[in-house]
């Protein structure tokens, strides 16, 4: 039986040292860090807003982080900032309030943890989930239809102030659009992600 | 340490033997092939998951327009179902059916491991339904509901106790190899997966620390789970079949040991150029190239067992799929040590490369090992044979040449994608236009692995119903003659 032991010792012992190694040695590194003042007075990076915080839940729900990635590479080490897709790697302060994480594998889509710096335009990031083609001819995104509401136009009337314009044609001529709650909330989440300010550790 | 390199149910007195290890394998007929059904419900399932999947990412107009299976929802149902449904639950039938042969005793509390697969049904079917309705974790390889994940640790965890007990049940004896990999899998995955709830969906790691502790997990359950249960059943299976011990002692240990010392601390790897330390992606990396001991040993010790012995992959249906499963073990490590490496990975990273190599060690190797397993363990617990020998070749010929069209497409495919994403002046549209016939090769393999499972689901399903049984076949159901032996003319057998 002492063998056995030995055996079950071995096993337990080789797995715990892991974990202690890649999970709770990096957590003993990491937890202290804090938000920095940059040059305009702000603690970066910022809280987000509890409408933010409930677009990033429709962000996870519905499964974005499948095709996109939410990571700079450095310089240097593939093309990330070479394509726009940040200013400066991303480092691990960027990510104190990101619950559960979502740092990505997979870049079938282009990497998003810019697209609020890249793209602040509510309508565009609108159309875009309603039918990614719209705005980015040959892309193979997913449609969302299931954000929006649509609506028919009653005769003589206009649509309401926050109906989303579309390019003609993609709607009947008595119809517009609506964004949910979930799509308003997701489009708030998208417009928070940059990480274009200043840290200690990477300069923009 | 002993560690027998002789199985040890072979014994001195060949026809007591026998007689005990029949009744050992019928003690295991009601819950082991009950797992075994399950797993392949899911496989089914799974794989129309997959389907879906697949053809969304070249035509992504496909079944776009209900949440339920947008996606983003369709890809981690498929992984779950495969991993938690297929893959979790054909390994607990094979670790229980390995571990009382083993240990030359029979299955004890029947009822309780009964119990145990109609649960473990019940929570990963609660936890796909999740998925699909958006309730998801959103983190890779744990989509499950915590609650969801918890139930199954907890049900894993009553399979490893009577495992245990079953071993402690034995007459005194050697420790066979397969049993150091079983209780590996055993003890290793309730605490991965327990300590990977914690750490992420219990708020015991902070931002990008629960990255690492994401793919320590997620690479520790190919590797510390579903590894040692695919290879300890190689080590069982393929002496077995061709009737000669396994060729070192000395390799079994080393491969046994080092694995468990280097396979750890792979995980890591998944997070190169990420923000996270570079001493802790370095580890990940030392551990991944480490892993070439291993699996050379592994593959040194199959081969030498092997040699003199290839002929019968013509007629053996359970050594041509563990056998082709073994040698994907060697060739998905090896391709896994050397993606490690920073230069490679700056390419093939966020590329299709790498869910083609993940396929090479789930499919390739892990499940071709069980294939091969259920084709040898279900006719011994229901006394009946296999009832076609050519829904075996269309299983095989489907399965392997569909993972061979899928990892060949998404390679080639795959680092070619990486190659254009770190050229900034491609554009991005460029790439995603440029991807799409290989997407198309993976749909087709996909069809062929599928028409594989269907017919494996077919021979299964007759096997269990007992439907177009030869109750009394003549003998074994074998893909071609063996050498040196005239066909057997059934009427003569009877």
């Amino acid at each position: 039986m002492n063998r056995t032991a030995l055996l079950y010792a071995g096993i337990i012992f080789t797995v715990i040292i892991s974990s202690i190694g890649l999970v709770f040695i990096p957590e003993y590194q990491l937890f202290r860090l804090e938000p920095v003042e940059a040059a305009d007075g702000n603690l970066y990076p910022q809280p987000r807003t509890e409408f933010e915080e409930a677009g990033r839940r429709v962000y996870i729900a519905m499964g974005c982080v499948y095709c996109h990635s939410q990571q700079v590479r450095p310089e240097h080490f593939g093309a990330d900032i070479d394509r726009g897709w940040g200013t400066r790697r991303s480092v691990a302060r960027d990510y104190l309030y990101d619950q559960p994480h979502q740092l990505g594998t997979m870049r079938t889509g282009p990497d998003l943890v810019n697209i609020g710096s890249r793209q602040s335009d509510d309508n565009w990031h609108y159309q875009h989930l309603y039918d990614p083609e719209l705005t980015s001819p040959g892309s193979t995104m997913p449609k969302f239809p299931f954000l929006f509401e649509k609506r028919t136009l009653e005769p003589g009337r206009e649509p309401p102030f926050n109906a989303i314009r579309m390019p003609p044609g993609v709607l009947a001529e008595n119809e517009y659009l609506l964004p949910t709650t979930d799509a308003q909330q997701l489009v708030a989440y998208l417009k928070s992600m940059r990480h274009d300010y200043a840290v200690p550790e990477a300069q923009p | 340490m002993v560690l027998a390199v002789q199985d040890p149910s072979e014994g001195a007195d060949p026809r007591q033997e026998l007689r005990s290890r029949a009744e050992i394998d019928r003690s295991c007929q009601g819950p082991v092939t009950l797992f075994v059904a399950s797993a392949v419900a899911w496989l089914l399932f799974g794989s129309l998951l997959a389907m879906a999947a697949s053809i969304k990412l070249h035509s992504p107009g496909f079944l776009s327009h209900h949440a339920w299976l947008t996606f983003g929802r369709v890809r981690p149902a498929h992984l779950n179902t495969v991993i938690y449904g297929w893959a979790a639950m054909v390994g607990i039938a094979a670790m229980l059916w390995l571990q009382t042969r083993l240990s030359r005793v029979t299955l004890v509390f029947p009822r309780l491991l009964t119990a145990i697969a109609w649960l473990w049904n019940l929570a990963v079917a609660a936890g796909t339904v999740a998925i699909l309705a958006g309730h998801g974790t959103g983190v890779e390889w744990i989509e499950f509901p915590v609650p969801v994940a918890l139930a199954l640790a907890l049900l894993f965890g009553a399979v490893g106790l009577v495992s245990f007990y079953t071993f402690a049940r034995r007459p005194p004896g050697h420790i066979y190899v397969t049993q150091w990999y079983l209780f590996g899998a055993i003890l290793w995955f309730p605490y991965l997966y327990l300590m990977a709830q914690l750490m992420i969906h219990l708020g015991g790691a902070t931002g990008v620390v629960q990255g690492s502790a994401n793919w320590w997990f997620a690479h520790n359950v190919l590797g510390l789970f579903l590894t040692p249960i695919g290879v300890g059943a190689v080590y069982y299976l393929i002496p077995k079949v061709i009737g000669r011990p396994i060729h070192s002692y000395y390799l079994s240990l080393l491969g046994f040991w080092s694995l468990a010392l280097f396979y750890n601390w792979a995980g890591t790897h998944h997070l190169v150029g990420g923000p996270l330390p570079a001493w802790l992606i370095s580890v990940g990396i030392v551990g991944s190239v480490m892993m070439f001991i291993p699996v050379t040993a592994v593959a040194i010790n199959h081969h030498l067992t092997m040699v003199g012995h290839f002929h019968m992959l013509r007629t053996s249906p359970t050594l041509r799929f563990v056998v082709f499963g073994g040698m994907s073990y060697t060739l998905v490590s090896f391709q896994g040590s050397l993606q490690a490496l920073r230069g490679v990975n700056e390419i093939s990273h966020f590329t299709h490369y790498t869910v083609a190599h993940a396929h090479l060690g789930v499919y390739a190797f892990y499940s071709m090992v069980m294939f091969g397993a259920v084709y040898y363990m279900l006719p011994r617990m229901t006394g009946r044979e296999w009832s076609s020998a050519r829904l075996i070749r269309i299983h095989f010929w489907g399965s392997a040449l569909g993972i061979a069209l899928y990892w060949g497409g998404l390679t080639w495919g795959g680092w070619l994608q990486g190659r254009m994403m770190n050229d900034a002046a491609i554009p991005f549209l460029d790439i995603v236009r440029f991807t799409i016939p290989f997407l198309w090769s993976r749909s087709f393999a996909g069809v062929l692995m599928t028409i594989g499972h269907v017919a494996f689901a077919v021979l299964v399903w007759r096997m269990l119903a007992g439907a177009r049984e030869p109750a009394r076949a003549p003998g074994p159901t074998l893909l071609g003659r063996p050498r040196g032996e005239r066909e057997i003319n059934p009427a003569e057998a009877q």
